[in-house]
């Protein structure tokens, strides 16, 4: 079931087409297709070449750089990006703390901060949890004290995505704790150059180091890194979970990552006939492809019906596109068989490994990828906290 | 069939509860593992002198002629430790082909070795395209002279690089896919023309591919009889999947102990997360997947030594599926009720799903081995 474009819109996706076909780096499209991991310089080379083109910033309006294309053509442009193996952009910085800044950071923060962040300058990390604070963020504990004209910031912030690129990280500190736990809660940007800011990698079960745990202590933060009230932090964040939403469910890259199970189960044997014939096989890639055909649906009315900005419903898309994902990388660990076992992580790695690897040459990322896509359902809201919100929110319980 | 253990299994379990507690934390696991081979020698020879070794080495070979349920009993437990020494390999894999398939002179030179701790085994009868297909089978072997020249590749060799003698499966007549024309061969894998790819698995054991060029081979060191390996291969491996099976049923019980422990600890919201009923009921889930596991895993056991042919075939490949994706569910959420600390490889959680996932990909997967459930019949 292909999409039905307006004229439009077919000539707009034909425009993105043809620039990812001139402008992107086939060096970059083959390690996202073969799930190699990307340095910091790689993600930084494909945006600047999305900024150069004045598209890096999909969702932003026109007035800071943005495109000011409709929900359609966002869509289009996020499916055709993912399907032509173009890195996933970084979100912390263009599609995160940008948003709050636009929203709620004063003339000086936006001149500052938003042309860096087109330009790529800084890499921006998120430091939202902590050991104690998950699904529970408002329990939050790094506490920032007020000392002239800075705050001075102490506490533990965890999962830390890709905070060993980062130059800023946008925080949530708790400034007051003698009220409503919300209300004492404020949103800082901190310089992660600065003196205190400790960065602590974690690995993961699947042997990668992408999260990190990031100390500070006695951190000095210029007021001036504040955005908005002391104390409303809570509310920019809660803003800033709406906008994240959006590009949610993922379904560009799902699509990708279908063909590439079916080029996987087209070149596997069972039986000795080709995977994709298997009947039991067969039958489990089409319910997935069914799933992510409701899952694009939904995304398709969701954009349609809150011109996007969409409310709770978003949850819908955050449960079922993680869920589709993860069955993805199940299926393509399972394709493999007993290739799945052997763990040889330069294969997927390292830019050099001349090696051939123990089985196909597809086999190596895909049991680390199925373990380490098990966070999908547990971050940005895990799916149980998704399932409150929609009780909530939608059926009013 | 008797659900009560004998007092000699009880012995067993109490032993090796004692001993595994004791010697074989998480953290002296991690230790072995950082070690060069990736296993424990002086473990090894402590298995050895707890007679673990000779359990299945029959009693006029130097062993204690135990049953399926005794190793299943030991299994379990290895589960609940996450044992890494190459006990499939060497015991239930090797040693029993060899009692199973070997002349009274391969036995009378191999068994009493591994009982005493001084022998390893591998068996390879995977291939690279043959995915879950034990008759699946294109290394050859051909006569050379009065020998056998034997050439192809066999795949993810489970500890490989550390067995004394490989026990691999090759294409003597027929076509790649007949029943018929398989047979089982001992090589030295020091060998000419014998290489080894040695690797890590994701679980933390060691597996390699065998590539064979032109392996010189004398009637001496085949395993059975010539064109006839497909029936020792299948028995060996299908009483393998229960083992593997009353493995993973060990790492469940412990994976379901380490979760329900975790959302007594941890408070979110103010309170445990043990006194959310959601996650309650899915805890509740997750047991009754083990328990029916458990059950179905020692009814399996039973049934490898008291039937044989189709009836023994259903019970191993039965058990297979459900240990499968019972292990599957219980991996799966048992990471998602640990949030965040799921994820890190410091959480001994993530090892038990990591181990749960590849048994099930060894020797056939829960959906190979429920369509042979539903074709045996």
């Amino acid at each position: 079931m292909e999409l039905v474009l307006s004229p439009e819109d077919a000539a707009f996706r034909a425009e993105v087409r043809a620039f990812l076909q001139e402008k992107l780096p086939p060096d970059l499209a083959n390690k996202s297709a073969t799930g190699l991991r990307l340095g910091k310089d790689e993600h930084v080379r494909w945006q600047k070449i999305l900024h150069e083109k004045g598209w890096v910033a999909a969702n932003w309006p026109v007035e800071h750089g943005g495109t000011g294309w409709t929900a359609m053509q966002k869509h289009i442009f996020e499916e055709e990006c993912a399907a032509a193996g173009a890195p996933p952009l970084i979100p912390f910085g263009l599609l995160m703390v940008a948003p709050v800044i636009m929203a709620f950071g004063n003339q000086a923060q936006k001149d500052r901060y938003l042309p860096r962040i087109l330009r790529s300058d800084d890499w921006w990390c998120q430091g939202y949890s902590e050991p104690g604070s998950g699904s529970d963020l408002a329990s939050l504990r790094t506490r920032a004290v007020r000392d002239g004209d800075h705050y001075v910031v102490s506490g533990q912030k965890t999962w830390t995505t890709l905070a060993q690129h980062a130059d800023m990280m946008f925080t949530l500190v708790r400034t007051d704790d003698s009220g409503k736990r919300q209300e004492g809660i404020t949103f800082l940007l901190i310089d992660m150059h600065s003196p205190g800011v400790t960065v602590q990698p974690i690995t993961t079960m699947d042997g990668s180091q992408e999260i990190n745990s990031v100390f500070l202590d006695d951190v000095r933060v210029p007021v001036e890194n504040r955005i908005g009230e002391e104390g409303k932090g809570w509310t920019y964040a809660k803003y800033l979970l709406g906008h994240e939403r959006t590009g949610i469910a993922g379904t560009g890259r799902s699509k990708a990552q279908l063909r590439r199970l079916k080029e996987i189960a087209r070149s596997e044997m069972s039986g000795g006939r080709p995977l994709i014939e298997d009947p039991d096989f067969a039958q489990r890639i089409a319910q997935l492809e069914l799933d992510l055909l409701s899952l694009e649906s939904l995304v398709l009315r969701v954009l349609h019906d809150s011109k996007g900005a969409p409310g709770p419903e978003a949850s819908f898309l955050k449960i079922k596109g993680t869920e589709v994902q993860q069955k993805l990388t199940e299926l393509m660990m399972e394709a493999v068989g007993p290739y799945a076992a052997p763990f040889q992580p330069e294969a997927f790695r390292e830019e050099h490994w001349n090696e051939e690897p123990a089985g196909p040459d597809y086999a190596p990322p895909l049991a680390a990828v199925y373990f380490n896509w098990r966070k999908a359902s547990i971050y940005g809201g895990s799916n149980e906290i998704q399932r409150n919100i929609i009780a909530k929110a939608v059926l009013g319980l | 069939m008797s659900f009560a253990f004998t007092e000699d299994q009880q012995l067993l379990a109490d032993s090796a509860d004692r001993f595994l507690a004791d010697k074989y934390g998480f953290d002296a696991r991690k230790a072995i593992l950082r070690g060069d081979a990736g296993w424990s020698r002086d473990m090894w020879r402590a298995f050895a002198e707890l007679g673990w070794l000779a359990l299945a080495v029959p009693e006029d070979h130097g062993g204690l002629g135990g049953s399926t349920v005794d190793l299943a009993v030991l299994m379990e437990r290895f589960g609940r430790h996450l044992v890494v020494e190459p006990f499939l390999a060497t015991v239930v894999l090797g040693a029993e082909t060899v009692a199973r398939g070997g002349s009274d002179a391969q036995k009378a030179a191999i068994l009493p070795a591994v009982a005493e701790g001084g022998t390893l085994l591998a068996l390879g009868v995977g291939e690279p395209r043959a995915r879950f297909d034990l008759h699946r089978v294109a290394t050859t072997a051909t006569r050379d002279g009065g020998g056998w020249r034997l050439s192809g590749h066999k795949a993810v060799v489970l500890h490989a690089d550390a067995a004394d003698r490989l026990i691999l499966s090759a294409r003597t007549a027929g076509a790649e896919d007949d029943r018929d024309g398989i047979t089982l061969f001992l090589v030295d894998p020091k060998a000419d023309g014998v290489t080894l790819r040695p690797y890590p698995t994701v679980d933390g054991l060691r597996g390699a591919e065998v590539l064979l060029d032109g392996v010189a081979l004398s009637d001496a060191d085949v395993l059975g009889g010539v064109d006839a390996g497909l029936p020792v291969i299948e028995a060996v491996v299908d009483r393998a999947l229960v083992l593997l099976s009353a493995e993973a049923v060990g790492a469940m019980a412990e994976t379901v102990r380490l979760t329900a422990d975790y959302l007594r600890t941890r408070e979110q919201f103010g309170r445990p997360l043990s006194s959310f009923q959601v996650l309650q009921h899915r805890m509740v889930e997750m047991l009754q997947a083990k328990e029916f596991a458990h059950a179905l895993c020692y009814r399996a056991a039973g049934a490898m030594d008291s039937t044989d042919g189709i009836e023994r075939a259903r019970a191993a490949a039965g058990i297979k599926a459900e240990s499968g994706r019972a292990g599957r569910l219980i991996g799966q959420e048992a990471i998602q009720l640990h949030g965040g600390m799921g994820m890190t490889d410091e959480m001994a959680v993530g090892h038990y799903f990591k181990r749960m996932t590849m048994i099930d990909v060894q020797f056939g997967n829960a959906a190979h081995h429920l369509r042979r459930f539903a074709t045996l019949s």
